[in-house]
């Protein structure tokens, strides 16, 4: 466990046992997922139990306990998007990767996720890789966008 | 930088910064919303700015990547200002052009130009565009003005006058006496009287209060509140000082989705500013009323959105909701007294106090007050976000803003209030909308999504897509909620898969009346909406599902049949690439079969046939 790097996380809060989901999206954010030893730590500095965090930790969609991908798809399935072809955006990417939404592909490239709504409705169908938007995408441009991001 | 170090050094402030600008400036905006962003506003951005340095320009023209310009059906769009330039649909290739026409040469480049769906008239000025013509702006006012990332573009359009102006001349009791007049009710999806809300926390007993700003838009379909944290955050933030100057809170927190990333950093961003200013932080501009706020981020669950479930999260709990009363402003965050409201809600405050409860009230309908911002998606013409005044009928907002259905289809329904809304169908196009006309005909307001379908959407899988998502989203804590959405989805997993019987429907209506009285939380309670109004409205289509085991709309996967026309395929071997499961078999540039028996009916050779060789029925 790489101890200074969760210290880094915790000074930025007070030790309240009310940090506890910044500080697991902190982690989640740049672990990829929230690993179990980190979390005993923690349980112990926020003095909380563990068994509360992995409640919260399963909960919450945000949060992985196993590692995810170098890049998150999020493909849309909100109501605009599930009008205008979402669930088939999300099966050609499915395909591709050849992995179900939520789980990662075997070289940790890419993980497969879907969204309620990403709030482009506009655009739909709507897909995000990371930070970035990707906008009416129809299933044929697929395989050009993740050519974009293999390597 | 400044700090403002009392009331009259803001007003001063702001009085220099308007004389030091020139309002003749040349500014070119480009949208960076929600619609134009995965459009590609970022590319268009970037290449005006290389061509202004390349003509020498930076100094003469402003860039501003602004909030949502509205009509996102044509992204990515661009205002060029003062003159309210309009252009559409603007890629990189286009900006050398702009540049060089209108910028230098104060031409209109006639192919960007919006041109309207039915009589093809090209119309420049926005102003004159029906798109805007029919809209009255209060919270989408700035947005496409600013930078929001500025806090002088705020301050020039008259921001923290609001504040300014409590601080100066008015009592927190005179501050909820024009809330309370103004009649603004909560744009979350209740409707709640926001003044009577204020009302009851400040009466709480108790020093330590807080206020809270709901930014969790989990409605699928939604996008305003997006919009405005992401175009206007100032806004939010004045409205939240107001209120916590009324109701004697001395901290705020913003819980923000965590799926809206750029709303998060602008929040942040403008907090830091006003911070910075002494906009917020203790003893703000010397008058002895201290406020400071903090980002809650979201961490992905629908259920949030709820108060009181949204309180236990920023606790740092699971969202679990709990039964009301007590009421937040009586017992909230830490079992204190909390005012929560929407993001519009904040963002409506600071206008009701700079032009006062009367020009407010004089908005709208008798019982529904102001504005109400929508987004305004699916099958119309010209998808986007619509500001318009209580009361507005959904044929003015679908056909005259809208621009009409897509492709000239006919009207089927509209779907508003989200996964706790319902379907409307035509024959209420006429209804003013308020929050009173849609509850009369099964549907809510909610946060503002309008989804318009045509013929191409099936009302049974729309009712069964809203019951999947709540299904996901249910936090499981009470057992009418958990069991009847399953229940429920079961039943119509059932239709959809053909099997479905008459009784099916009576005993839905049965579980939706048992889940509206006994669930713990809005969620659960609403849940039956989608069901029971396309139930009530399109029982036809239920009753085809079940009798002749066929979608009408063609999307019940189920009751699909394709097939691949052996006279039109011209063996290019797409669909046998697109198919996941290698149901299609053939020859190069023969035609292919189609195995009924592998085929799983995902529809991608429909998708994928250039030639329109794959058939559906
Ligand atoms: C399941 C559920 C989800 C909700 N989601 C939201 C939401 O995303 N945003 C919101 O402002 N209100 C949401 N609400 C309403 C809030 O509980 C609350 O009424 C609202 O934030 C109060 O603010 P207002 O009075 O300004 O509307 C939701 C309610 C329920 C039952």
């Amino acid at each position: 466990m790489d101890q200074e790097r969760l210290d880094t996380i915790l000074s930025r809060y007070e030790g309240d046992a009310a940090d506890l989901i910044p500080v697991l999206q902190d982690i989640q954010d740049q672990y990829s997922y929230l690993p179990k030893d980190e979390l005993k730590v923690v349980a112990q500095k926020l003095n909380v139990p563990l068994t509360r965090i992995f409640s919260v930790a399963t909960f919450y969609k945000m949060f992985s306990l196993i590692p995810k991908g170098r890049h998150q798809i999020r493909v849309c399935l909100g109501t605009t998007c599930h009008l205008r072809g979402g669930p088939r955006l999300m099966e050609s990417f499915s395909h591709r990767l050849g992995v179900e939404p939520g789980y990662t592909t075997k070289d940790m490239q890419f993980s497969l996720e879907t969204v309620g709504c990403l709030g482009s409705c506009a655009q739909a169908p709507v897909a995000m890789i990371d930070d970035k938007y990707f906008g009416r995408l129809a299933t044929d441009k697929v395989p050009k966008i993740l050519k974009l991001y293999k390597n | 930088m400044p700090k403002f170090e009392s009331l009259d050094h803001l007003r001063e402030y702001r009085r220099q910064l308007l004389a030091r600008r020139d309002p003749q400036q040349l500014q070119v905006l480009v949208c960076a919303g929600p619609g134009c962003l995965p459009m590609g506003s970022e590319e268009v951005a970037a290449a005006f700015k290389e061509e202004l340095q390349a003509k020498g320009l930076e100094g003469k023209v402003l860039l501003k990547e602004s909030g949502c310009q509205g009509l996102c059906a044509r992204a990515v769009r661009v205002i060029l200002r003062p003159r309210e330039i309009c252009y559409q649909q603007v890629t990189p290739e286009d900006v050398p052009e702009i540049v060089e026409a209108t910028l230098m040469n104060g031409q209109v480049v006639d192919r960007l130009i919006y041109e309207a769906p039915l009589t093809g008239s090209k119309i420049a000025h926005k102003s004159e565009i029906p798109f805007y013509r029919g809209q009255q702006p209060i919270v989408l006012r700035k947005l496409d003005v600013i930078d929001p990332e500025s806090l002088d573009d705020y301050l020039a359009m008259g921001g923290y006058r609001g504040l300014r102006k409590i601080l100066t001349e008015m009592t927190p009791e005179a501050v909820i006496d024009a809330v309370e007049r103004s009649g603004l009710r909560g744009r979350g999806g209740g409707g709640f009287p926001t003044g009577r809300k204020w009302r009851v926390c400040h009466e709480a007993e108790g020093e330590v209060k807080f206020i809270i700003c709901n930014g969790d838009e989990g409605d699928p379909g939604a996008f305003m509140d997006r919009a405005v944290m992401e175009g206007d955050p100032h806004a939010v933030i004045e409205g939240m000082l107001i209120g916590a100057y009324a109701i004697g809170a001395r901290k705020g927190y913003i819980y923000v989705r965590h799926e809206y990333p750029l709303a998060v950093k602008r929040l942040q961003l403008a907090i830091g500013q006003a911070r910075q200013f002494g906009l917020l932080g203790s003893n703000i501009m010397r008058s002895g009323f201290g406020f400071d706020l903090k980002i809650a981020r979201g961490a992905g669950a629908f259920v949030c959105g709820e108060e009181t479930a949204l309180i236990h999260s920023i606790e740092g709990f699971i969202g679990e909701p709990s039964p009301r009363p007590p009421y937040p402003a009586q017992a909230g965050l830490w079992g204190l007294p909390t005012v929560i409201n929407n993001v519009e809600t904040w963002a409506n405050v600071p206008e009701i106090i700079n032009l006062g409860p009367e020009w407010f009230a004089a908005i709208g309908t008798e019982n529904s007050k102001g504005t109400k911002v929508f987004s305004l998606v699916g099958a119309v013409n010209q998808t986007g976000l619509v500001e318009v005044p209580m009361g507005t009928t959904l044929r003015q907002i679908i056909f005259e803003l809208g621009g009409g259905i897509r492709q000239d289809h006919e009207f089927k329904a509209v779907q508003t209030g989200g996964p706790s809304g319902g379907c409307i169908p035509k024959e209420f196009l006429d209804l003013p909308v308020d929050y009173d006309s849609l509850q009369s005909v099964g549907s809510i307001m909610g946060s503002g999504g309008m989804i318009v379908m045509d013929h191409t959407s099936c009302m049974v899988d729309v009712a069964r897509y809203f019951l999947s998502f709540l299904f996901e989203e249910s936090c499981g804590k009470c057992t009418p909620c958990r069991e009847g959405l399953r229940q429920m989805l079961f039943l119509l997993d059932e239709i959809i898969h053909g099997r479905g019987e008459e009784a099916h429907l009576a005993l839905m209506e049965e579980l939706c009346a048992a889940m509206a009285d006994a669930s713990l939380c809005g969620l659960g309670q609403s849940a039956a909406n989608p069901v029971l109004s396309t139930l009530k409205y399109f029982r036809q289509e239920y009753e085809t599902h079940i009798r002749d085991k066929k979608c009408p709309a063609l999307v019940c996967r189920p009751l699909l049949k394709y097939s691949i026309d052996p006279e039109t395929c011209t063996g290019c071997l797409a669909c046998v690439r697109e198919c996941p499961v290698g149901a299609i078999t053939g020859l190069k540039k023969q035609p292919q079969e189609l195995d009924q028996e592998l085929c799983i009916k995902c529809g991608l050779c429909f998708e994928s046939c250039q030639f329109e060789a794959v058939k559906v029925e």
